[in-house]
């Protein structure tokens, strides 16, 4: 976004101000250097019309983050979030953003906007004072108008005041309101999506219906590792009204009609060589620990050996976890048109930025020719951090100057090339001292990084062994891998906390006094006993036949106890979960309703990962491509959930949306063996898993 | 080529399309009404679902020669004007939903079962909705909202 297009588009009588998100808001991976742009990274703009525009790079997943970033702008302007238009994703109109991932919207932009928009305040009260010749002081602002105090009639509205005014602004740093004086921030507020998405006029990347679209399908190997050896599309080009059309490896058939364009497909005859990976859904726990890189040390402290030599007892565990699809209820859809030496994208993504890099590189384009525009997403997880679809169906549209190509994933497109959250072992040794104390912790992780591993506890000698690639090792994995909702922090919290709940059985402490006596941390603290005392949890040593298991996580600087309850038929493995019930202090909480949907909805989808998904895999062939085979969370598998959102709104908004799925795996599998005293260490926790742990 | 006549959110329409095709094709691409969302392609996700003679259907399994002469609604078929209809207003009153996608599908499923029988169980509501997924996990919002528009609609207390 250059700042002068956005101002022409702004037109004439308009406040604009630009600002910038401090490059430190941690991003996904780090920042290159010069990549963040040393102009601004967010646009507040009111208009003649008097109504309040935000444009930011993040997008709408269903997370909720359009509602809450209103919230910010509206508390300073006294005006209802209804009455702010957030403009998001598309790279032309709204400054540059790294991703919508990590948790990271109200973390990097809280602070930021609500500095914006009482700058903004400040600007429209200086204004009004020289209109109605009163002093700022003596004004008051509701409802788009500002007027002096006990003259209600000495009124101007916002649009008046912009009125014929070319003003842009650089902020400043203003002071917000107190949080005392809040009343939009820390209320609930009514979802600005709702009214599109219940009429079902929300559009989506696959409902543009632009004229003139070509719908295309991909030719797909049958199996990863496999590259094309020879093609034949005659068949399929015998059809009415099919084209094939080829770009290197990427071979497509389009027709007007999407499902034409998918019996056309059938009609193309290829043939595949090269060599599949060698594993599969058993054998990979072996790879990754025989064939990945060697580890190194990550993070520790203290005297390990020293630890080992004051023990009483020494625990040591296997810990697995399974590759999981994103499973996203709408597949990567992406149109693009080439038009003019011009590219324009419309994606479901995370990340439009990122897709107009990689378009722009792909095709050979400077990024200003790629324009990326991001309408409603169904659903992101991680899994449209990354958009090869865009980028194929980019590489189509140059093909047919002028036509827009649709491209959407079938559902078996989307599991196949899916980036999966990557399967892991983690091998953890520690010890436990006469004084039901933890001595030391050596902890290995193979196949993912420590991410989140270390948490808020204190023991006196630890090691952290790891590859050191946050993204993975390369070629480890028999196919793409990448960030699934709070990346890697689920399985190391389920390799910790079902690694401590053993040894406080080991201690005969009940897991909530065991933990207790290990943090030093006092958010923990009061955290873990808010939950406890929210569940009406009586501690007891596990197990106690209850099935009640408890869990901590977190994820950046937000923190979470979940706390579980689940009932184990010991004749079929059967786990059925009863109630869930998370505690969580994630500083200000700007959308209390909004948390709390994001908490019930990560607290759902997570039982899919603890109980049954699991990527199914031969080789190079994946075996789950639907939803028949691949099982998530249904109706039928719900529990009482609990929600239970601490008050600390003297912290920044540490974000929401990854760290209610972490702790779930733990709590669950902690919460069998309270039941039925059997240990499983491999998520998900089938039926044939806790069977075979109740073998012993 | 053969049409179809069928009733299309309460109006007569005729669609010169092989009969063969899956109705979810015809409504997104011939009659441009894309609410009905495609999200697995083999019926297993429901966020398909139109009702036929107010019975809910996956439409990407349904060819357009079933709906001959019956009575096809869909999202955009369910509100009266601007105002909503019970399930649409309670889906709104309890932020039934996140990204949105199974939003169509699932108001529909749950609109047939309500219209049937507003006083539907919690037990019914779930059996009738555990064929339609939701990946951000709305689900206990939308039994909620669900539960609370089968009383609008006649359900009592």
């Amino acid at each position: 976004m250059r700042r002068r297009a956005f101002l022409q588009s702004a037109g004439l009588g308009a406040l604009v101000l630009w600002f910038r998100v401090e490059a430190q808001a941690a991003p996904l991976a780090a920042p290159r250097p010069g990549e963040y742009p040393a102009d601004v990274n967010a646009y507040l703009r009111i208009g003649a019309d008097g109504r309040v525009g935000c444009a930011v790079g993040k997008v709408e997943l269903g997370q909720g983050n359009m509602t809450a970033l209103a919230q910010l702008v509206a508390e300073e302007l006294e005006v209802g979030p209804d009455q702010v238009d957030m403009l998001m994703g598309d790279t032309d109109l709204c400054p540059w953003d790294r991703a919508t991932g990590g948790s990271l919207s109200l973390w990097q932009f809280g602070p930021v906007l609500r500095g914006a928009a009482a700058e903004a305040r400040a600007a429209l009260l200086d204004l009004a004072a020289r209109k109605l010749q009163a002093p700022a002081g003596d004004l008051e602002m509701r409802e788009g108008a500002i007027w002096v105090k006990g003259a209600p009639a000495r009124r101007a509205t916002f649009g008046e005041l912009v009125q014929g005014q070319r003003l842009e602004r650089r902020l400043e740093p203003v002071q917000p309101k107190p949080l005392s004086a809040c009343t939009v921030i820390g209320r609930s507020a009514p979802r600005k999506d709702a009214l599109v998405k219940v009429t079902g006029t929300a559009q989506y990347a696959g409902d543009l219906n632009l004229p003139g679209t070509l719908h295309a399908c991909v030719l797909r190997p049958p199996a990863h590792g496999l590259t094309l050896t020879s093609v034949d599309t005659a068949g399929a080009e015998r059809l009415p009204g099919v084209r094939a059309v080829r770009d290197g490896s990427l071979v497509a058939v389009l027709h007007e009609q999407p499902d034409a364009a998918r019996r056309a497909l059938e009609q193309v005859k290829a043939e595949w060589g090269g060599a599949e990976p060698g594993v599969d859904s058993q054998s990979i726990y072996r790879h990754l620990v025989a064939d990945g890189p060697q580890l190194k040390v990550a993070a520790g402290k203290g005297d390990l050996a020293a630890g080992e030599a004051r023990s009483a007892e020494v625990v040591e565990g296997e810990y697995r976890n399974a590759y999981v699809g994103h499973a996203t209820l709408e597949p990567h859809t992406a149109v693009a048109r080439w038009e003019s030496g011009r590219m324009t994208v419309w994606a479901s993504t995370q990340a439009p930025f990122r897709i107009r890099t990689d378009v722009a590189q792909a095709l050979g384009l400077e990024a200003r020719q790629v324009r990326v525009i991001t309408p409603y997403v169904g659903g992101g997880f991680g899994g449209k951090l990354v958009g090869p679809d865009a980028v194929e169906a980019a590489r189509l549209a140059r093909l047919v100057p002028g036509r827009p190509v649709q491209l959407a994933w079938g559902r078996q497109e989307d599991f196949f090339l899916d980036t999966f959250r990557p399967a892991a072992v983690i091998k953890l040794r520690s010890g436990l001292g006469k004084d039901g104390y933890v001595t030391f912790w050596d902890y290995q992780v193979y196949g993912i990084d420590q991410n989140e591993a270390e948490f808020a506890y204190d023991f006196p000698a630890t090691r952290y062994l790891a590859t050191g690639s946050s993204g993975g090792t390369p070629g480890l994995h028999p196919f793409q891998t990448g960030a699934w909702r709070a990346p890697g922090s689920h399985t190391n919290a389920f390799a910790r906390e079902s690694h401590l709940d053993r040894m406080a059985a080991k201690a005969r402490l009940d897991p909530l006094t065991f933990r207790l006596r290990h943090a030093t941390d006092q958010r923990l603290i009061r955290l873990l006993r808010t939950a406890a005392d929210a569940f009406g949890y009586d501690p007891a040593p596990a197990p106690t036949g209850r099935g009640i298991g408890l869990a901590c996580g977190a994820w950046r600087g937000t923190l979470v106890v979940t706390m579980a309850q689940a009932a184990v038929d010991k004749g079929t493995g059967r786990i059925r979960v009863e109630r869930v019930l998370e505690a969580l202090d994630l500083g200000l909480v700007v959308n209390p309703d909004g948390a709390r949907q994001q908490v019930e909805g990560a607290i759902t989808m997570a039982l899919g990962y603890s109980l049954a998904e699991e990527v199914r895999f031969q080789g190079g062939r994946i075996l789950d491509l639907n939803f028949d085979n691949y099982r998530i969370p249904l109706f039928s598998w719900l529990p009482r959930i609990d929600v239970v959102l601490a008050d600390n709104p003297d912290l920044p908004p540490q974000g929401l949306g990854e760290p209610p799925v972490v702790a779930v795996g733990p709590a669950l599998a902690n919460a069998v063996f309270d039941a039925v005293g059997a240990r499983v260490c491999q998520l998900p926790m089938t039926p044939e898993r806790v069977l075979e742990a109740l073998k012993g | 080529m053969a049409t179809t006549s069928f009733t299309l959110n309460g109006k007569p329409v005729q669609v010169a399309s092989d009969r063969d095709r899956m109705l979810v094709w015809v409504l997104r691409q011939e009659l441009g009404l894309t609410g009905t969302k495609v999200g697995c392609g083999a019926g297993l996700c429901g966020a398909c679902t139109v009702l036929v003679d107010l019975e809910p259907v996956p439409s990407c399994s349904t060819p357009l020669g079933d709906v001959a002469g019956k009575a096809v609604l869909t999202i955009e078929g369910l509100a009266q004007g601007t105002a909503l209809n019970p399930v649409q207003r309670a889906f709104v009153e309890h932020n039934a939903f996140q990204c949105g996608f199974c939003t169509p599908g699932m108001i529909l499923a749950a609109y047939a079962l309500l219209k049937k029988k507003p006083t539907a169980t919690r037990a019914e509501i779930i059996e009738r909705l555990d064929g339609n997924l939701c990946r951000c996990g709305a689900h206990m919002r939308i039994l909620d909202a669900v539960a609370a528009a089968g009383k609008e609609m006649g359900g009592g207390l």
